[in-house]
């Protein structure tokens, strides 16, 4: 009897995994970094590490569906003549014509507008679809400043300074030329079919006095009568938060690192930025050291999926929360009834990023008139408003579970974390202690 | 001709009193006096009506000019007729960084010298500077004219998309995508234009250089990498 060695079972590395090496093969074989869109993938402490405690005997909890629980939230209170005043507290992120087709844009004014709430333009100017479909429309103003106009600008209900975002905070935007059709390259006065860089930079400021007079001069065009909300990307959320209050913002619009973008570099999704846990107590520590929270209104983005996480953000500070990716799901971005086509691009509902190249099939993230036709505006809203209320309905289930009669009303006092990680970055007790790290306790 | 005073009444005031003139008043002609460096001052004009100001402005004077002819008898700070749509402006004095920035028409004339990004991101506007212009000037233009009588600073017209680079004087460098260009007839006939509009005297359009886009960054190469 002979004995055979044990084989070695094959063993690949945790450093090398397979993602990482076909990302080298492609690097090679094509010479381009990959360009996607989206948030950041990579597994993040996020509000799934947060627990709600619910009511006990020392708080007594509210009658689901019977007791009233206030979901409402006016944004602009500081400095504009006619804040906006929203039914919910979740908006729609700003995203542009462009990356997304006419349907969908109207899809998501007509979605937001029977929830009660306001969707957002993008780099690429205000759409006649947006503006007559949204009842509340904030109008982003950005380092491109594409089909910028002062008649848009007055026919905003609020204006979005857009300093970064936070899938790439310091990056500037791409729209490939696949997606630069006749109507895009006039609203954007370049020729049609050649890459669109935006720029990073805003081009006529630089730094928190500039950015001072800016506002100065945008509430100037408008009459002091808009919001201006100021947007940034999760980079240093302490500080961002407190120059963008001295620089005059009615509001502030913080996006974590998994908040979507239409198109930038893997490298700069993945690895620049702070996850959005980990953004909003700085902000609000910031707020209230400038005695300024609840005066100048705090919207949290990034992987806002459900009304839990609606709730988490409510609970640290935040005074609204806004969605993107999630919309576009409700839309029906990555839906499985389109898996074959998905599967003929090499990839998988679920999966598909490659927004930027035009081919979307489920006809939100093109200009091809044939695949965009796959999006019914109305069908389509109704469904990103069914799904806004179920958020709205889960949020002020957790309220009322937690004694509060106003979503608002939320407090970190009513959470606990499952990791450390998330202990430190919420502020909150690491569930059955008392232990805040960072804080003292045990 | 009403006359605004800015040591006596705010900066909104002039402003919400410009924003208020309906289409057709008679009353066309209006003077701004010590402005003293106030920013802002006619933003978000959109009436064809003519304002004097009288003495120099901060940051942002005449942003998103829709149809003023708006004259500073001083010099501008930065972003003098930032975004505007259409009408002039005419600075008799200097301006500083970012004069015209994202333009989309209309014609901005300084008399004096302007600043670093002249002309940045510009879509659509005029610009003509009797002097010379800092560095970094045209970066990202889209469309329209720039005008330049004297010299350009260095990287004129970085990453250029179609707007037209006319400069009488030296360039300091080229930025990246940048070239000289021929002058053809069209473009004599078109800068002539823009010198009378201009105000400019004993000035020949032959005079000029055109640089533009080498349309290479159109799209992206990574063999064109190092250019960024």
């Amino acid at each position: 009897m002979t004995y055979k060695n044990p084989p070695t079972t094959p063993r690949k590395s945790a450093t090398f995994d397979d993602y990482t090496l076909s990302e080298i093969r492609r690097a090679a074989a094509t010479g381009i970094y990959d360009i996607r869109g989206g948030g950041a993938k990579r597994k993040l402490p996020h509000f799934d590490d947060l627990l709600f405690l619910g009511a006990s005997i020392s708080r007594y909890p509210l009658e689901g569906y019977r007791e009233r629980c206030d979901t409402s939230v006016v944004l602009g209170t500081r400095h504009a003549k006619k804040p906006i005043e929203l039914k919910i507290p979740i908006t729609i992120a700003g995203m542009s014509f462009g990356s997304l087709s006419g349907p969908a844009k109207e899809a998501l004014g007509r979605g937001a507008t029977i929830a009660g709430t306001s969707t957002t333009t993008g780099d690429g100017g205000m759409t006649e679809e947006e503006r007559g479909h949204s009842k509340t429309l904030v109008y982003q103003y950005l380092p491109s400043r594409y089909g910028m106009n002062p008649r848009d600008l007055r026919r905003a209900d609020a204006i979005e300074i857009v300093v970064g975002q936070g899938a790439k905070p310091g990056g500037g935007g791409m729209l490939l030329g696949q997606k630069i059709s006749d109507r895009v390259a006039h609203m954007r006065n370049l020729p049609k079919g050649i890459d669109q860089r935006s720029a990073c930079r805003h081009p006529d400021w630089t730094g928190p006095d500039d950015l001072e007079i800016k506002i100065l001069e945008v509430r100037e065009i408008t009459n002091w009568e808009k919001p201006i909300y100021i947007k940034v990307g999760g980079a240093r959320p302490y500080y961002d938060t407190a120059l963008a209050v001295k620089a005059g913002a009615d509001v502030v619009v913080l996006d974590g690192m998994q908040g979507g973008t239409a198109a930038t570099q893997e490298v700069f999704i993945e690895h620049v930025g702070q996850p959005t846990l980990a953004c909003i107590r700085p902000a609000v520590q910031a707020l209230q050291d400038l005695g300024m929270h609840r005066k100048v209104q705090l919207i949290v983005s990034g992987g806002i999926r459900n009304g839990a996480d609606v709730a988490k953000a409510l609970a640290l500070g935040a005074d609204a929360v806004s969605i993107g990716t999630a919309a576009l799901v409700a839309l029906g971005d990555n839906d499985p009834r389109w898996e074959a086509d998905y599967n003929e691009l090499g990839t998988t509902a679920g999966a598909y990023d490659d927004w930027h190249e035009g081919k979307d099939p489920a006809g939100i993230t093109t200009q091809d008139p044939e695949l965009m036709k796959r999006v019914d505006p109305i069908a389509a809203g109704r469904r990103l408003a069914n799904y806004l209320k179920v958020m709205t309905l889960e949020t002020q289930t957790i309220a009322r579970a937690c004694g509060k009669n106003d979503v608002h009303n939320l407090e970190p006092e009513d959470l606990v974390a499952l990791t450390v990680e998330a202990a430190a970055m919420a502020q909150v007790p690491l569930a059955g202690t008392s232990w805040i790290p960072g804080k003292g306790g045990f | 001709m009403p006359t605004v005073d800015l040591a006596k009444s705010s900066l909104r005031e002039l402003n919400q009193a410009l924003h208020d003139i309906k289409k057709g008043s008679n009353e066309t002609a209006w003077e701004v006096v010590n402005p003293k460096g106030s920013h802002a001052v006619a933003a978000g004009v959109d009436q064809p009506v003519s304002i004097d100001v009288r003495g120099s402005v901060g940051y942002y004077c005449g942003g998103m000019n829709d149809g003023g002819a708006i004259t500073v008898h001083g010099s501008a700070g930065p972003g003098v007729g930032e975004n505007m749509m259409s009408g002039t402006i005419v600075v008799k004095g200097d301006a500083s960084q970012y004069a015209g920035a994202t333009g989309q028409g209309g014609l901005l004339v300084i008399e004096g010298n302007a600043s670093s990004r002249c002309g940045i991101s510009m879509k659509g506007i005029d610009i003509v500077v009797h002097g010379n212009i800092g560095h970094m000037s045209a970066f990202m233009a889209q469309s329209g004219s720039l005008v330049v009588l004297g010299d350009a600073g260095d990287a004129l017209g970085d990453s250029i998309y179609e707007a037209k680079l006319f400069v009488r004087g030296k360039v300091k460098s080229l930025g990246a995508d940048c070239v000289k260009k021929k002058m053809h007839p069209k473009h004599i006939e078109r800068l002539r234009k823009l010198l009378d509009a201009a105000g400019v005297q004993g000035v020949k359009p032959e005079e000029f250089t055109r640089y533009g886009s080498a349309r290479t960054l159109y799209n992206f190469n990574i063999d064109n990498a190092d250019a960024y």
